[in-house]
């Protein structure tokens, strides 16, 4: 497994708000992401896992260390690393259509080829009748599964996301993550997905990641070798239940933790 | 309706008022007179030439005021250090009261349309920029964010993030602002001016025809009136996304 991305000694701290102790979000961390790989960062809120990831995307600098993708050192946000936010980001002021075209345009690329991949990523996302609809007038799964095409229109790299099932109600969740699992099962695109969802975790992931209470590392390393294609029937299977049980001990502690601080 | 109705019970208590003579009619004309009145100012004093005077001011003036001002204040919101260069002149000058320019105005570039349009424009600009600046710079940050994951450089980001989420907003700024250029363009117009509203009511003083003052004050009204829809029908045909 060659590394796709690799995190080096990458920390954050913010510096203190008017006159207070600098806060350190997260401790110097390495993680290897090989090619094909969907990785989960689960973690109580406030752990630095959003960080780590906005680093990543280059959205945030890490006060230490560097992040390389495909041997290249990140200097700020780019299309080869796509991201999908926790919060609707889709531009109001454009359409479905329009919003999945967004990086399409930004590179240049000529309307009739956009026009095909604009269409190819609405009809995978289920979203075909919907290409002239504005983004107000859909639900949040829906803009979501905009966003996901959005970024994906791109062709990326790597495919971040950051909690981006985290306002949805529990069955659009459920259904979102099928969905996500399914594209990956087909294209392998590189991911990395933060989520403090334990079950979303696991059924997601190749590894999942557990970090500790802020000031965030990696504490716990656990491979889900759970055959694919997965469904919605195996989150009932022993082998999901151990890994479960196994997860919500570790991020329990951390959980603890956090809530004292608060 | 229920605007109509109050339409009607303020012209109401101003028939009262006056036509049951409780006001004299030295300081204030009731509602026939002024209707009369306004009647001749239109048919035999070329009121028409006048309201289309101060229209031509009040857009000129305006105009140029938002060609300035909505591209400055963009650059303002959109860029920090910019931001902190003007802000603090332009808070300062906007405290300016317009109308204090008009005596100054009228040395510098004598009673000519090109001082009325000046003390629109001196007074509308600054308000102007300090409000598109204000309305750039809260952009949702994660819209921003957005675009540069998806390939965006920071031009790009203005052109196609910053500008059509604000442009709402700025339209809006414009309607409201426009509203204060009408206050100016009169004031411009009450002191050295030969035409225009403002000069047709100052005549009116003189003479005491405060039928004609009124139906003066009143076409300012309705021409607002009118702007203000006209805008806000401008604003729903150009921004469809906002009502979705």
């Amino acid at each position: 497994m060659s590394a796709k991305l690799l995190v080096e000694n990458v920390s954050r701290v913010f510096p203190g708000v008017r006159g207070g102790e600098p806060v350190t979000a997260l401790q110097p961390t390495h993680l290897t992401v090989g090619e094909n790989d969907f990785i989960t960062l689960l973690g109580p809120s406030g752990c630095g896992k959003s960080t780590l990831l906005r680093i990543v995307a280059g959205l945030d600098r890490p006060t230490t260390g560097r992040v390389l993708l495909d041997g290249r050192e990140v200097a700020g946000p780019g299309p080869e690393r796509g991201m999908v936010f926790q919060s609707y980001t889709l531009f109001p002021w454009l359409t479905v259509a329009q919003n999945i075209a967004y990086g399409l345009v930004e590179r240049g690329v000529p309307e009739a080829q956009r026009r095909e991949t604009v269409a190819h990523y609405l009809d995978r996302m289920g979203l075909s009748g919907f290409a002239e609809h504005w983004p107000k007038q859909l639900s949040g799964g829906m803009q979501q599964r905009v966003a996901i095409a959005r970024a994906l229109a791109n062709d990326p790299a790597i495919l971040l996301l950051d909690e981006p099932f985290g306002a949805l109600d529990n069955q659009t969740r459920a259904l979102m993550q099928e969905l996500l699992l399914s594209i990956w099962e087909r294209d392998r695109k590189t991911v990395l997905f933060v989520t403090h969802d334990i079950e979303e975790a696991i059924f997601l992931a190749s590894r999942v990641l557990v970090m500790t209470a802020r000031p965030g590392r990696i504490k716990a390393e656990v491979p889900v070798d759970l055959p694919h294609p997965r469904g919605y029937r195996m989150k009932t299977s022993p082998e999901f239940t151990a890994l479960k049980a196994r997860l919500t001990e570790e991020i329990r502690a951390e959980a603890v933790l956090a809530a004292a601080e608060h | 309706m229920l605007g109509l109705a109050f339409f009607a019970l303020f012209v109401a208590a101003w028939a009262v008022a006056t036509l049951g003579g409780f006001v004299s009619a030295t300081f204030l004309a009731d509602p026939v007179t002024m209707l009369k009145d306004g009647w001749l100012l239109l048919t035999r004093f070329g009121f028409l030439h006048d309201i289309g005077v101060t229209v031509w001011r009040v857009v000129g003036g305006f105009a140029l005021a938002a060609l300035v001002a909505v591209p400055v204040g963009i650059v303002m919101g959109a860029y920090k250090p910019v931001e902190a260069l003007l802000e603090p002149f332009v808070s300062f000058a906007r405290y300016l009261p317009a109308s204090a320019f008009v005596p100054l105005l009228i040395l510098w570039a004598g009673i000519g349309e090109l001082q009325k349009l000046l003390v629109i424009f001196i007074g509308s600009v600054f308000q102007l920029v300090l409000m598109v600046a204000v309305a750039v710079g809260s952009t949702r940050r994660d819209l921003v964010e957005a675009a540069y994951t998806l390939g965006s450089n920071e031009r790009s980001v203005v052109r196609r993030v910053l500008l059509p989420a604000n442009a709402p907003d700025i339209a809006e700024i414009l309607r409201l602002v426009l509203g204060w250029a009408w206050t100016y363009v009169i004031v411009a117009e009450l002191i050295g001016s030969s035409s225009g509203i403002g000069h047709m009511i100052i005549d009116s003083q003189s003479l005491l025809a405060t039928g004609q003052m009124i139906f003066g004050i009143i076409v300012i009204g309705l021409i607002g009136l009118v702007s203000d829809f006209a805008f806000k029908a401008g604003n729903r045909a150009l921004f469809p996304w906002r009502l979705a």
